[in-house]
């Protein structure tokens, strides 16, 4: 089929399509280090900009260059933000894919593709639109090295034009991608411009996908997890950074050394007021954060899955001889290196007790870019209150993905340091001991080198209250009882859940983390599609507080949502909960890689109520 | 079983005006006559000597006989007995978090040849300002007895096992890695491991000291080339080292055709006289040939091996402020709100 053929096509066809205006997604298939980033981000703004709500995912191969990579851009009025299962419009650039790529697709759903890839010969049940990128980039007239990177810009063009996408708003998006590459700007302008003209002349609009003007992203930002994450331990007040770089933690670390390069340089000397080390690896980076948080200074490192395994043994030393550490776990799909571009919520159960001997962690469980940015903070400010080691388990999904949200708050409260012993404190308490529980909070007053206050000799071994090396029982067993009470006191330190309360409800939801998208979504439909009402309790940390109980308490049955196989969060609650509430617990769990999306855990809940489809 | 391993208490102050008392740690718990005991006690001498405040030291080690030292020797000091084989990370972010610290890191062979192997060389490639001691007897003490990656080849243990595998050079390594003053002792060499390391508190970068530290329970026996006769016997110094602190305003005399000056970096002044051979230990180059020539031989050569007096070291590099990290104040660390709106504008 020539374009020439598809202008004269019936027009009629168009009519019998389902509209679809800023409630679709859509899918640009290619391959990885061909330059469609840039392209994808200029689609996802350009709508963004043009008040719609949005969301972009990039489904990436573990690679530099060639292999197949996708990336999804939700637009949705309802503000679903959650990854959308179905696809409504494909955009087939990478001939690897292609014919599968088009033979997933829903009957009516559409598809721009590669011309020469002859996808009309696979389908006849899609509304297609073959574009010949190759010639219309030839058109623009320029190198062949430069005409590949800009291939991609062409379908921006021609998506502008097949969805009403405002031209001059990828323009302004296009500007800001690359607004000090002059060259590079106009020739990504240049072809922006040709995919435009090309599907004005030569394509028939016979899908039902647009995009209209709203008002519902009026101040907001679009940003990734990870950068949040930074600019919340930038915010904090953070010192100290030791890192090694993994996938999809890697930015997180990189976007804060860019923040404290430009704005934590102290003006009177020009010199640095952090020091960020890249470390031989993840267990140095840890070392080096418990040394740094043993002299007093606020320090941070950010991995992964492997990299929690190999932290394991400090996060117990950090544990036992109390010292802060706040560690990112920005999760991907395990086991062993698992799928390191793929998103999981797989280190819950491991992490909550990280190391040997009896070990409990707190847990900061962020569900948007928002939290990333608050919860960082919170994060030091916790960890310094417990002196403990503090994760917060981000994910692929949050930490890489391009998120909406409204703009972050500048954090007024001081940094809370903890009990850190002075003069004053010393001389009321009279007799100090670093492991001694003076204020009934099981949380000691602890003395920096150089701070002018009594010394004391941290060690990983046996120790009494005044950090004596001791192998006594019950110096032993008075220590570590009183460790183990720190966790009632984190219970009123950490934030509290998310609870939603539908009165009529005879279910509970619970989730957590980026699933908190999905479900809202999904409630929607259990109500809508099922006449399902449920009422939702998020998880924000652990330790669970007491509205957890509640929650369970007041439903006949609770639904926990999980991005594992093994039901990590619900395995938690059944270390934790009384046996009681166990029996009303089921569990929801999604670990393929890609984030849950709604219409998997309605179809699941539906199915585990007994309403399920066959 | 436990000896006191603290000299007989005198009256002397220092020049900041402390007597030796706040220098000493507890008693310790080695086994009497350990080779670690004996560098403890010069641990104690360099400090009181050299005038330094025990409240801006930190004592870092891992795990082993060598790395409970640290309880040993300045009490008033704060002191970290971390993980097997990771004291040099945990030193090198309590450095990093307050840079008025000066650092002392008690490791043992193990603890850096074996678990500890890559820590260590990181920590000698960043130059980190630190005194590394390893407490080198070849084997692993706490365990009892088995060979450590120092030991040499074909010596003995107590049950018969011949070691096969060849030693990894310490000092060796950590002239190829950065490290700025590298020098090797023998416990039992009083006079030098004290103007060794004196000299290395006057350093600035990494100072690495592997000092021959011979296991009284499990590696002093004959056929072991790691016992107390035996590294006495084959223990060559390259040079015989005096040390002038900056702070003793004395005129030294000495022969340049016969002494090497190496000025330090607090001022100090480092005096190599020379012995059988020339030797200059600012020659990176032969300083590794001298290491493997007395290698070959079964030979220990003994003294400051290489320094480099004003060479960067990692906190220079890092371009840190000179206020500690740790108590910097809020408006030195949270940008202001004018920052935050800058991002927040450029996300839209």
């Amino acid at each position: 089929m020539t374009p020439s053929d598809l202008a004269v096509q019936d027009v009629q066809a168009a009519r019998t399509t389902r509209r679809l205006v800023n409630d679709f997604s859509i899918q640009v298939a290619t391959a990885n280090g061909s330059g469609s980033q840039t392209a994808n981000l200029v689609l996802l703004r350009s709508i963004f900009r043009m008040g719609v709500p949005v969301s972009g995912k990039n489904l990436f191969p573990s690679n530099i260059a060639g292999l197949p990579t996708w990336y999804t851009i939700r637009a949705s009025k309802h503000g679903y933000i959650g990854r959308k299962k179905e696809i409504d419009l494909l955009v087939a650039m990478n001939p690897e894919t292609a014919r599968d790529d088009v033979l997933a697709l829903e009957p009516g759903a559409a598809a721009i593709y590669d011309e020469p890839l002859r996808l009309d010969a696979v389908r006849q049940d899609l509304v297609l639109y073959p574009v010949p990128f190759d010639k219309i980039v030839a058109s623009i007239g320029t190198e062949a090295k430069l005409r590949r990177l800009v291939k991609n810009m062409v379908y921006d063009g021609v998506l502008a034009r097949l969805i009403d996408i405002d031209l001059e708003e990828m323009r302004k998006a296009l500007k800001k991608q690359l607004g000090r590459k002059a060259k590079a700007l106009a020739l990504n302008e240049a072809a922006l411009d040709a995919g435009f003209a090309y599907a004005s002349e030569h394509l028939v609009k016979r899908d039902g996908l647009a995009v209209a003007r709203m008002d519902a992203t009026e101040g907001m930002i679009l940003m990734e997890g990870n950068a949040a994450a930074a600019l919340g331990c930038m915010m904090a007040g953070v010192t100290v950074v030791a890192w090694y770089p993994i996938t999809p933690s890697s930015s997180l670390c990189e976007t804060l050394i860019d923040y404290l390069r430009k704005y934590r340089m102290d003006p009177q000397t020009g010199r640095a007021t952090f020091a960020v080390v890249q470390a031989e690896d993840e267990i140095a980076a840890l070392g080096m954060v418990i040394g740094a948080g043993w002299v007093g200074a606020r320090a941070m490192t950010s991995t992964s899955g492997p990299g929690i395994s190999l932290m394991a043994e400090f996060t117990g030393l950090g544990y036992y001889v109390e010292v802060p550490a706040v560690i990112f776990d920005i999760q991907r799909v395990g086991p062993s290196t698992g799928l390191p571009t793929r998103t999981a919520q797989g280190d819950i159960l491991s992490t909550a007790m990280l190391s040997h001997g009896d070990t409990r962690h707190p847990l900061l469980l962020p569900c948007s870019i928002e939290e990333c940015y608050t919860m960082a903070i919170a994060a030091f400010d916790l960890a310094e209150q417990l002196q403990t080691p503090v994760f917060v388990m981000s994910d692929l999904d949050l930490g890489m993905n391009t998120w909406m949200s409204k703009p972050f708050e500048y954090p007024t409260a001081a940094p809370v340091r903890g009990k850190v012993l002075t003069p004053e404190t010393l001389a009321k308490m009279g007799e100090w001991g670093r492991y001694k529980d003076v204020d009934g909070d099981a949380v000691a007053w602890r003395t920096l080198p150089l701070d002018g206050n009594p010394s004391y000799f941290a060690r990983g071994s046996g120790h009494n209250e005044q950090a004596q090396y001791s192998e006594r029982p019950d110096d032993f067993v008075r220590n570590l009882d009183r460790i183990g009470r720190k966790f009632e006191t984190a219970r009123n330190l950490v934030p509290r859940p998310e609870v939603t309360i539908d009165g009529q409800a005879r279910i509970g939801v619970i989730a957590y983390g980026t699933s908190h998208w999905a479900v809202t979504e999904s409630r929607d439909q259990l109500a809508c599609e099922a006449s399902l009402r449920t009422s939702y309790l998020r998880l924000t940390a652990y330790p669970f507080t007491a509205d957890l109980d509640a929650f369970i308490d007041r439903h006949d049955r609770v639904y926990v949502i999980d991005q594992n196989r093994d039901a990590q969060m619900l395995g938690l609650m059944r270390l934790d909960l009384a046996v009681e509430r166990l029996a009303k617990l089921r569990s929801v769990r999604h670990y393929n890689g890609l984030p849950i999306d709604a219409r998997t855990i309605t179809n699941e809940i539906l199915a585990q109520e007994g309403r399920g489809q066959s | 079983m436990s000896t006191p391993t603290t000299p007989v208490p005198g009256k002397k102050t220092n020049r900041i005006g402390l007597e030796v008392v706040p220098y000493r740690g507890s008693k310790t718990t080695l086994c009497a006559g350990c080779g670690h005991n004996a560098i403890s006690e010069r641990l104690i001498d360099a400090f009181f000597e050299m005038g330094l405040d025990p409240a801006q030291v930190i004592k870092l080690s891992g795990i082993g006989c060598s790395s409970k030292s640290p309880a040993y020797f300045l009490g008033a000091s704060h002191g970290f007995n971390a993980v097997h084989g990771r004291m040099p990370s945990v030193a090198t972010g309590a450095v990093l978090g307050n840079r008025k610290l000066i650092a002392v890191g008690i490791s043992g062979d193990g603890d850096t040849g074996a678990i500890g192997i890559g820590q260590f060389v990181h920590l000698m490639r960043r130059n980190l300002p630190i005194l590394y001691v390893i407490e080198d007897n070849g084997c692993y003490g706490l365990t009892k007895g088995q060979f450590s990656p120092t030991a040499d080849v074909g010596s003995i243990l107590k049950n018969g096992v011949v070691n096969d595998l060849p030693p990894i050079d310490t000092c060796a390594l950590a002239i190829m890695l950065g490290a700025s003053f590298v020098a090797r002792s023998f416990s039992g060499d009083k006079k030098q491991l004290l103007a060794i390391l004196k000299a290395a508190l006057s350093h600035k970068g990494t100072c690495m000291i592997d000092v021959l530290s011979p296991c009284v329970t499990f590696n002093d026996h004959d056929g072991s080339t790691k016992s107390y006769s035996h590294v006495k016997d084959h223990e060559e110094p390259l040079t015989d080292i005096s040390f002038v602190p900056f702070f003793e305003d004395i005129a030294v005399d000495y022969d340049e055709g016969a002494t090497q000056s190496v000025r330090m970096h607090d001022g100090s002044t480092l005096l190599l006289h020379k012995l059988e051979h020339d030797y200059d230990p600012t020659d990176k180059i032969r300083a590794l040939s001298t290491l493997q020539e007395y290698g070959r031989r079964g030979e220990f050569a003994t003294g400051v091996i290489y320094v480099e007096p004003d060479q960067d070291h990692f906190i220079d590099r890092l371009n840190l402020v000179d206020e500690p990290l740790a108590t910097l104040p809020l408006e030195k660390v949270r940008p202001p709100r004018a920052a935050l709106d800058e991002i927040m504008d450029g996300l839209r």
